[in-house]
């Protein structure tokens, strides 16, 4: 068995530890003598600084001990748990994740300022800051490599050490081994005969001894006497090399833990952490070799499928059905093996609401709902940006100041929602304030100013909400800091999109606005609706699909030139994917129109014939491809042929633009 | 027989790279998360040597050890604390609580292994 890299495990395991003392630091804001979450940070930043150093993240180390050190004041009631001590362990705790991943890069300035705030957080503003230098003493000693040098080692052990079963002669045997000794035996504690105990040990040694070997493992020789002992190793002046690359005096390792008290058991319940160890860590990437392995069994048992059907023979058939089976719960089971709980991306959030509040001035209360619904998850890595962006959003232009909040009758506190749940092959992920709403007027003059809409023009309150998904468009007046950072709503749709989702926006002037976002649960398998169009088979994902229905000989011919269907009172233009596609084959007789739409823009395709549903593996296109919009991908289908899947947010567009194209047009 | 180690630390990393240098140098590893899941799996099986670290959740490594030692068919087991403390009084309770040794993290996984071989004896 081959063992993973200590070094990657410890990536890892520190991500998983900065982002629990995140949460406890957070937790801390809200009730500063919690205990349990004092502990648990303390704990957090210790392990943090013990496994940093063990892996060579020395300046990590270096640096979180400090940040320990303080919480270890806290912890022994020292000193108090206060805003500005959360805040500045809150901000080193980011400088910590720098660290953590660019270890070589520069980070000494960035380190001496933060610690330069927790030590004026730690002992009250005004106090001298600690010199900068205190950052070399790296909690690791250091170890000077190589060349013989020559140790002085003095040791006196308890007199009743040999009760206890430590035996000199071993000590002494063992420094030999690592190097040339000259041994002189102290003889000035020996009493007298007749009070002599043979039994006692009242001899000290003096050694000097001759080693390549580094300080430490002359250390180790003593490591089961420990303290009763009187122990003093130096090195002799004589071989030490000239004072200008002298080894630097390392101070010892935890200075301040010099009257440390006992740990007291700590009863903290911390269920994760016990978790983890049924847990196995599997590289992504072996998830997704193995899901192609998984999705072309799947390809290869739906041919095996349509041969076995064919067949007369019932025993090719009954096994057929067998692997048919099996494969589809071994999809199944792979595609529950990628999913995670979307509080991985919630939990983050926590801080970022934390920080807005502060910037902003805004009483913000986070509301988390549905955590534990699970997700594919790349959908979980895309989706943090635009999820960010769309709290930034609700936070920046929803909230209302408290004062504002109070004059309209509302509580001062603002709500902002996350929430997700699942409905059939999708997750619903909805953000919700209860702000002020979107502001139509402005979104209507700013679209007019931007030339996005006719001055004036007749929109529907949703059409005029669904602006604010235009590239570029962006209401704030004045770009804040928070929200101009140059992604837009139109960024977020176009990530929401790629992940196959739809996104939709409600909002109700004064009472808040309702973001939600429809995600497919997995991006690797689709539920298509197949389709015929010429000769070619065509995918529509099943998702977008609203409905199918035939295309009447009236309706064709009637809609030449306006490509329109009437649906329940409401006119849907359509397209020929006959003649988008230039097949140059005759029309079906029978042509039907399976009605796709993204949220609320819908728009008719036209197509040959529908063969029924297709649930299979999407494969992407080749780079050579890549500029082919009116496609998202390609499947095989159970004969072996390709199949390419029709991208719906680009068909949609092209209808609906052919809609104003018609209806400018008159 | 090959000797049986029990290493008990919350970090995976260093569970990691002690199973590792360990079971490099021929004994049987076996890990545990905390002093509650080390004092389970002490209770479970028999084990030649524990290497724990102190400050753990649930249950820290003295804990550990004092009721380790309370059980009558765990007393001689020899204990050595893996930590990255080095304060004599902390030392003190270790050894006063049982323990055989005492290795500061970082630590050299030969260091590690010469510890093992001395109190195993093999």
């Amino acid at each position: 068995m081959s063992n993973p890299d200590p070094i990657s495990v410890f990536r890892t395991e520190a991500a998983e530890l900065l982002e629990q003392i995140e949460s406890g630091l957070l937790d801390l804001t809200r009730s500063l003598d919690d205990r349990a979450q004092i502990d648990a940070v303390f704990r957090g930043l210790h392990t943090l600084k013990g496994s940093g150093a063990m892996f060579g993240f020395d300046a990590l180390a270096a640096f979180t001990h400090h940040c320990e050190t303080a919480f270890d004041r806290v912890r022994k009631g020292d000193v108090p748990a206060t805003h500005e001590l959360v805040s500045a362990v809150l901000s080193a705790q980011d400088h910590m994740r720098a660290l953590l991943e660019t270890p070589n890069g520069d980070h000494d300035a960035m380190s001496a300022s933060l610690l330069d705030n927790l030590h004026r957080a730690v002992n009250g503003a005004g106090s001298p800051a600690p010199a900068t230098g205190a950052l070399a003493a790296a909690p690791a000693p250091v170890e000077e490599a190589g060349g013989l040098r020559e140790w002085r080692i003095r040791f006196r052990l308890p007199v009743n050490a040999m009760a206890n079963g430590t035996n000199p002669l071993g000590l002494l045997d063992e420094m030999r081994d690592l190097g040339e000794c000259m041994i002189v035996a102290d003889t000035s504690g020996v009493p007298a005969l007749d009070a002599l105990d043979a039994r006692d040990i009242h001899l000290g040694w003096d050694v000097r001894l001759k080693t390549e070997r580094p300080r430490s493992e002359i250390e180790d020789v003593f490591i089961f006497v420990m303290d009763e002992m009187e122990l003093e190793i130096s090195e002799t002046a004589v071989t030490r090399p000239a004072m200008a690359v002298a080894p630097v005096e390392v101070p010892p390792p935890t200075p301040t833990f010099a009257e440390r008290e006992a740990p007291v058991a700590q009863a903290v319940n911390d269920s994760k952490q016990a978790k983890s160890a049924e847990n196995v860590r599997v590289p992504a990437e072996r998830l997704d070799e193995m899901m192609d392995r998984v999705g072309e069994l799947v390809i290869a048992q739906s041919r095996l499928t349509q041969l076995a059907g064919t067949a007369a023979d019932l025993g090719l058939r009954s096994v057929s059905e067998e692997i048919e089976r099996l494969s589809g719960e071994l999809r199944d089971t792979m595609m529950v093996l990628r999913m995670m709980p979307v509080a991985s991306l919630f939990s983050r959030f926590r801080r970022l609401v934390h920080d807005l509040s502060r910037e902003t001035g805004k009483e913000i209360e986070l509301v988390t709902e549905g955590e534990s619904t699970e997700v594919d998850k790349t959908v979980i890595d895309r989706l943090a940006d635009p999820l960010v962006h769309l709290v930034r959003n609700s936070i920046d232009h929803g909230l209302e100041r408290p004062e504002e909040r109070i004059a309209a009758g509302k509580d001062a506190k603002g709500r902002v929602v996350l929430s997700a749940r699942q409905t059939g092959g999708e997750v619903i992920i909805t953000i919700r304030d209860d702000g002020r709403g979107v502001n139509r007027e402005r979104v209507r003059a700013k679209a007019e100013t931007s030339g996005l809409i006719a001055p004036g023009a007749a929109l529907s309150d949703q059409e005029l909400l669904q602006l604010i998904f235009h590239p570029g468009f962006s209401t704030a007046q004045q770009v804040t800091n928070l929200s101009g950072r140059g992604v837009g709503m139109d960024v977020v749709k176009k990530t929401v999109e790629a992940l196959r989702g739809a996104i939709d926006i409600t909002s109700k002037p004064g009472e808040g606005s309702e973001v939600s976002l429809r995600i497919p649960l997995t991006l690797a398998i689709i539920e298509g609706l197949l389709v015929r169009v010429g000769d070619g088979c065509y995918v529509i994902p099943l998702s977008a699909v609203e409905e199918c229905l035939e295309l009447s000989l009236e309706d064709d011919l009637r809609s030449r030139g306006r490509s329109f269907i009437s649906l329940r009172d409401s006119l849907v233009p359509f397209l020929r994917l006959r003649e988008l596609f230039c097949t140059g084959t005759q029309p079906d007789p029978h042509q039907k129109v399976v009605v796709i739409s993204t949220g609320s823009e819908r728009v008719g395709l036209v197509v040959d014939q529908i063969i029924g549903d297709h649930q299979t593996v999407i494969k992407s296109m080749s780079s050579l491809h890549h500029d082919v919009v009116t496609f998202s991908g390609a499947t095989i289908l159970g004969d072996g042929s390709v199949a390419l899947i029709l991208d719906v947010t680009h068909l949609v567009a092209v209808g609906q633009q052919q809609e104003a194209q018609l209806r400018a047009a008159g | 027989m090959t000797a049986k180690i029990l290493t008990v630390d919350d970090s995976a990393s260093i569970r990691l790279t002690t199973r590792v240098t360990l079971s490099n140098a021929g004994y049987v590893v076996t890990e545990a998360v905390d002093g509650v899941d080390g004092l389970d799996k002490l209770k479970a099986g028999e084990y030649d040597l524990v290497i724990t670290d102190l400050n753990m959740p649930n249950m820290d490594g003295l804990t550990m050890i004092r009721e380790l030692r309370k059980l009558p068919a765990h007393t001689g087991v020899p204990v050595i604390f893996l930590t990255t403390e080095s304060d004599g009084e902390l030392k003190a309770q270790a050894k006063a609580a049982g323990a055989t040794g005492w290795l500061t993290k970082p630590f050299d996984p030969e260091s590690l292994v010469r510890i093992a071989r001395k109190v195993l004896g093999r």
